[in-house]
């Protein structure tokens, strides 16, 4: 089937389907990139949605920006603890019991442990830290924008989004730099299920993980008995919120920063490219006035939502959206649905780089778990764009992309790509 | 009508005019106030507004409140006892001339 006869077969599905049977958990829908016909629908016709079986099992779906928000700023009743299943739909990515192993970690806590673990890790993101940062990824950006071919194809997934995403997490650890790409795969191990094409099973994944474990120990044991130093793994270690933790709250922790650092940057240097690309009138205008990268940025980050959603159990009954949410409830929050929502965003289909109000998006999460990196994040994209415009006329993409089969990280296996000197 | 001053950390001042009823964080956006974003659009869930209050004004505008607000600084840089979120408080009349002073960053 053609790309676009599967995107009308997937439209004509999405729009007979009884409301009922949508379950938009289904990974081979974002990996054909056809989620948001689903989402439009639920955004519609049942905003709150009840699913009753899936391969999750029951969950509720909140699909509009203004109930996301809702749900995401009240964490006194919608919790993140991993205990009663962490923040994925898939109980088993932070939990054992079912094939998978318990990774407690902060974004998996609920206050007060939650703010003590957070608060441990989040000054090497702080606007200081930034600016110390600023010089080192500007250099290794440029050092590897000149290495790539002009005038030929390559994938611009591997040779640019993950060396630059991996590069930067081997400096915030202090990570032997020739094994960076052990950090690349443990991110996309910690949250890929068995059939994703990335692990056969919960047997091989946790092996991985435990292989994640013993390397960091050695770190940790390092650091420990050193001086305090700036990387995360010495805060960690130096930390009383931390010092003492569990080895597997260590392990939970480790992914989390791995993974919070690495899928969603990498997705989002990826997703800009595609954007430009889709959107020839957009690049001509950041082209004309290269200072829109600073609202196009936030943009990117918008268009591309790298996690398609978070998830909270509900600790007490709750009403939203006129349905009655009960306590033990799984609850789905889809950040790709609220960042599509025509009533709280201005065309939100279109890639639009000069927006108002870029930053009011979905991507970063609201409210005490909103993604501590954000600000790296952007920094890392903003320097990325100024490079490129510094070096090459225009990325033209020649094929079509290859997504993940997730329903949690939204991003690309390949992008093939040839640069125009 | 009423005047609210914003004072970024360098010291460049900015004297605005609002009616009352806006938070302070719509009318720093409104004027274009260098340093307040406001990302979430009012619902004390980014702390990308962070502000001083001037220890004069504190009293009239209240401290953190609690919940979302107070949780929310936790995590903003350099709190102090009159760090508030400029989109929880709400403009009235007793607030003409209320001084604000801007964090060198928010994050």
């Amino acid at each position: 089937m053609t790309a676009l006869a599967s995107a009308t077969a997937a439209a004509t599905e999405a729009e007979s389907l009884p409301l009922d049977r949508i379950d938009v958990s289904r990974a081979e829908l974002f990996e054909r990139n056809v989620e948001g016909e689903y989402f439009a629908r639920l955004r519609r016709e049942d905003p709150v949605h009840y699913c009753a079986e899936s391969a999750y099992g029951p969950y509720w779906s909140i699909t509009t920006y203004k109930d996301i928000m809702a749900v995401d700023t009240n964490h006194q009743v919608f919790s993140s603890d991993a205990g009663l299943g962490g923040i994925l739909i898939d109980d088993n990515i932070q939990k054992s019991g079912g094939g998978g192993i318990d990774l407690p970690n902060f974004i998996g806590m609920d206050p007060p442990q939650h703010d003590e673990q957070r608060k441990a890790v989040s000054p090497i993101v702080a606007p200081a830290n930034l600016a110390k940062l600023e010089g080192t990824i500007r250099e290794r950006v440029g050092r590897v924008l000149d290495g790539l071919p002009v005038g030929e194809e390559f994938d611009w997934v591997p040779a640019v989004s993950i060396e630059l995403t991996t590069q930067m997490l081997a400096t915030l650890f202090d990570f032997p730099f020739e094994d960076r790409r052990k950090l690349t795969r443990w991110s996309d191990v910690t949250v890929a299920e068995p059939g994703s094409g990335i692990i056969d099973s919960w047997e091989q994944r946790n092996s991985e993980l435990m292989e994640c474990a013993n390397y960091f120990q050695r770190l940790w044991n390092e650091r420990v008995n050193s001086d305090p130093g700036s990387d995360l793994i010495s805060m960690l270690a130096h930390s009383p919120a931390t010092r003492n933790m569990t080895a597997e709250n260590y392990l939970g922790n480790v992914v989390l920063l791995i993974v919070g650092g690495n899928d969603t940057t990498r997705n989002s240097m990826t997703g800009g490219v595609l954007a430009l690309h889709q959107n020839p009138a957009e690049f001509a205008k950041l082209k004309a006035n290269p200072t829109l990268i600073d609202s196009m940025v936030p943009e990117i980050i918008r268009w591309q939502t790298p996690l398609s959603h978070m998830r909270r159990t509900a600790v007490a009954d709750a009403e939203l959206g006129g349905k009655t949410i009960r306590k033990g409830d799984k609850v789905v929050m889809w950040y790709v649905s609220g960042n599509r929502d025509d009533t709280a965003i201005d065309r939100p289909e279109a890639f639009i780089i000069d927006r108002e109000r870029p930053r009011q998006h979905l991507s970063f999460g609201f409210g005490i778990h909103r993604c501590v990196g954000n600000r790296l994040a952007e920094m890392q994209l903003k320097i990325l764009w100024e490079e490129i415009l510094k070096r090459f006329s225009r990325i033209e993409v020649t094929g079509d992309p290859v997504r993940v089969r997730s329903n949690f990280v939204r991003g690309y296996a390949s992008l093939p790509v040839r640069l125009h000197a | 009508m009423l005047h609210i001053k914003y004072v970024e950390a360098n010291g460049t001042e900015y004297l605005v005019e609002t009616d009352a009823g806006f938070n302070a964080m719509e009318v720093a956006v409104k004027n274009g106030i260098p340093g307040i974003d406001g990302d979430c659009g009012g619902a004390a869930a980014c702390a990308t507004c962070h502000v001083y209050v001037d220890p004069g004004w504190i009293e009239k505008t209240g401290k953190a409140a609690e919940g979302l607000e107070q949780s929310m600084l936790e995590f903003a840089e350099d709190v102090q006892d009159n760090s508030r979120l400029a989109c929880q408080i709400k403009l009235d009349d007793a607030l003409d001339g209320l001084v604000l002073k801007l964090p060198e960053k928010q994050h």
